[in-house]
């Protein structure tokens, strides 16, 4: 997917402003966190929390030692007669991917959801190589007729209206007009069908592998998952490198967090476990399976001991539906394959902080992400890291801040060193604000940086007397009664 | 009981009136308050834009201001986090100065919790009249998990308190982002107020002055009747039996 972050300010301006989209988001984040707090009311006491711990302690571990688990999936699904390909990069996983169907020569794809794909664009690839990818996930499939990205991690069309849905269906499958939302699903289901049963070659993602298994594990609501990865002759499961998981027992822990945290359901619909090509006694199920473990950028973060955990992500998307910035915003804005919290975070860290260096100040540090994360990411801390490593200037990488930021923080340094300085600076202030106050408010703030301010809030007046001097002049004295 | 208020800037320089009700709610209830004037800035404002140097300088000023207090008490959530979890974060590599910081931070009380938890004594006047709504701020809830106690307060002082909807989502303030991206955060503003709007409440109470500051800047711009209040003002009023 091509990296539109350095775009971040125009699109969430344009997302804010978009009635559409925010009644969109209004409803969606609203159900989705509502569901989340329902199912989560259901463990006693620290239950939910005890298991956050172990998620979190688990993958912590699995990332400490991930060279040994990576081996160990290796051998595990070359055992289960898979083949496992390493990527260094989104480009390299592309053409691992495309030379898998040529050999196969596989003329249809069909696709189940995957995010480490859209970071290949894949379909696009797909496409110039005269192969027909198409996603058969419902939400993938609508925003692929579409022509757009994902917009939210687990709901990736959750901003289109049934109306645009079925113009979309209309214009590509010519279908009769229908604002039926069961009708919508027996069009999609229907042209989806026929895909199915011809495709050559199915891809999907990877909600978690299991290293000592060499197991797939793949968590979806529609079923598609397992048409995906068992009609077509050839598997292709496309993993980021952190998504492994050392056992099977582990796999139990995960699939209570995720569906709860994600949709707030007790598990959802279908749980696939993939272990390579079909076997002999198999009566169904693919002839190669292949497994594609995806760096792109990935050992930099877990090389670097102060953002590692931001690995831990199994991609629910419950810290995009608290985050009160991605609800007025949504996914598009972010610029790339994630949104939200992690994507502020782990953005910056994949596609080079410079084109996303907005993304770490897309946050008010409510730490809202933080509570909600089944596996315990101090996302709110992963920002500030980021934040510090630009303000003081990475001499890797190009600084975010402006001169005219850290003049002012200099400015406001030399201010708070003594009370002295502050008052002085404080009368300073109370002189120029002259102008600008009327009736005990300031409208329009000229100043820089702090300029923004005056957009819908009005700005306090220094006070006439700072409460040092309140409390010189009246309280130091005041006998307590 | 002695305790050091930390007025924080905001107050020192923008709300006196809320560090003035402080200090009446403080001394009605038996406390011994004294006002370290050296303090300026717990150095927040530079620790949220990265500036972790800048930050670090204003942290030492402090652990030095407030290092002979019994208690220091601050009328602001994120401020009271600062000196009670950041500045853990911002030593870590040094055992000296983390030692004095770990001193600090459990010396260190946000105000409602001080009042409650601390002081005990919260038999303040119950002559609050008047419907509250409380807007829980960020870093009280997350970082100090405090929530009940302005509550109780706001109720005992004889306020009817109404809960708003999502009264623990952010206002959208966040310090240096409300100045960066304003188009977002007055959007998330204007969610706020819009459930604060939706209790009939008279006015909202808080416990940190950025949210106080952000809420009244938008009321004031709207020409809103609902009044924004730190949680200590509406205490002090019940005292002088005045309500919102």
């Amino acid at each position: 997917m091509s990296v539109r972050t350095a775009q971040f300010r125009s699109a969430s301006a344009q997302a804010v402003a978009d009635p559409k989209l925010q009644t969109a988001l209004e409803r969606v984040m609203g159900h989705f966190t509502e569901a989340r707090a329902h199912a989560i009311e259901e463990f006693p006491g620290d239950s939910w929390e005890q298991l956050r711990e172990r998620a979190s302690a688990i993958k912590a571990h699995t990332l400490e030692h991930l060279d040994y688990y990576l081996e160990l999936v290796d051998k595990s699904v070359t055992r289960n007669g898979g083949h496992v390909h390493f990527a260094a990069d989104a480009e390299e996983a592309a053409r691992i991917v495309l030379d898998i169907a040529k050999q196969a020569e596989a003329k249809q794809v069909i696709k189940s959801k995957s995010m480490v794909s859209e970071e290949m664009e894949l379909n696009r690839r797909f496409e110039e190589a005269g192969v027909e990818p198409v996603e058969t996930d419902l939400g993938e499939y609508i925003i692929q007729l579409a022509g757009e990205t994902p917009f939210h991690i687990i709901a990736p069309a959750m901003h289109k209206s049934r109306q645009e849905v079925s113009a979309l269906f209309q214009q590509w499958l010519k279908s009769a007009p229908t604002n039926e939302i069961k009708q919508l699903c027996a069009i999609a289901r229907d042209a989806l069908r026929e895909k199915f049963r011809t495709a050559d070659m199915g891809v999907s993602g990877a909600n978690f592998v299991v290293a000592e298994t060499g197991t797939v594990v793949l968590v979806t609501n529609e079923g598609n998952g397992r048409m995906t990865t068992s009609l077509p002759r050839v598997h292709v499961a496309i993993s980021g490198i952190e998504k492994v998981i050392p056992a099977i027992e582990d796999v139990s822990l995960f699939l209570r967090l995720l569906p709860r945290s994600a949709t707030g359901q007790r598990i959802t619909s279908y749980n696939s476990f993939v272990s390579g090509p079909r076997a002999q006694s198999d009566e169904d199920g693919p002839e190669e399976f292949h497994l594609v473990l995806v760096d792109n950028g990935r050992l930099n973060l877990l090389r670097d001991p102060e953002f590692r955990e931001a690995l831990k992500c199994i991609r629910c998307g419950a810290c995009l539906n608290t985050c009160p910035v991605y609800r007025k915003i949504g996914g598009h804005a972010y610029g790339w394959v994630y949104s939200g919290p992690i994507g502020a975070v782990i953005t910056p860290m994949l596609t080079g902080v410079k084109g996303a260096k907005d993304l770490p100040y897309a946050s008010t540090l409510c730490g809202a992400c933080r509570d909600v994360c089944p596996v315990k990411i101090d996302l709110p801390r992963l920002l500030l890291r980021l934040r510090q490593r630009e303000a003081e200037g990475d001499p890797a990488r190009e600084r975010s801040s402006t001169w005219l930021e850290r003049m002012l923080m200099g400015r406001w340094s030399n201010a708070v060193k003594t009370r002295e300085a502050m008052e002085r600076s404080a009368r300073l202030g109370r002189f120029l604000q002259r102008p600008m106050e009327r009736s005990g408010r300031i409208r329009r703030l000229p100043v820089p940086v702090l300029s923004g301010w005056s957009r819908g809030r009005d700005f306090p007046p220094l006070a006439r007397k700072s409460f040092a001097q309140v409390w010189r002049e009246r309280l130091a004295q005041e006998p307590s009664e | 009981m002695r305790a050091a208020l930390c007025a924080t800037c905001l107050v020192d320089q923008f709300f006196p009136e809320v560090g003035e009700a402080v200090v009446a709610v403080l001394r009605r209830a038996g406390v011994e308050v004294s006002f370290p004037e050296e303090q300026t800035c717990c150095g927040q404002v530079a620790f949220n834009g990265g500036y972790e140097r800048e930050a670090r300088e204003a942290a030492l000023r402090f652990l030095d201001v407030f290092d002979g207090s019994e208690h220091v008490v601050v009328p602001s959530g994120s401020c009271a986090s600062m000196m009670k979890v950041f500045y853990l974060e911002l030593f870590e590599d040094d055992p000296a100065l983390l030692e004095r910081a770990r001193s600090l931070s459990e010396r260190t009380h946000e105000f409602t919790e001080f009042m409650v938890n601390v002081v005990g004594d919260t038999a303040a006047a119950k002559g609050f009249e008047g419907k509250v709504t409380y807007h829980d701020a960020c870093h009280s809830l997350r970082e100090l998990r405090i929530s009940a106690e302005p509550r109780a307060l706001l109720e005992q002082a004889g306020a009817e308190v109404v809960e708003m909807q999502d009264s623990d989502r952010c206002c959208g303030f966040g310090g240096l982002f409300s100045v960066k991206y304003p188009h977002i955060s007055t959007a998330i503003l204007e969610e706020k107020l819009a459930n604060i709007e939706a209790t009939g409440a008279d006015a909202v109470a808080t416990t940190d002055c950025g949210c106080l500051m952000h809420i009244r800047g938008a009321m004031s711009r709207k020409g809103m009747q609902q009044r924004a209040l730190h949680v200590a003002e509406a205490l002090a009023a019940a005292n002088a039996g005045e309500g919102a």
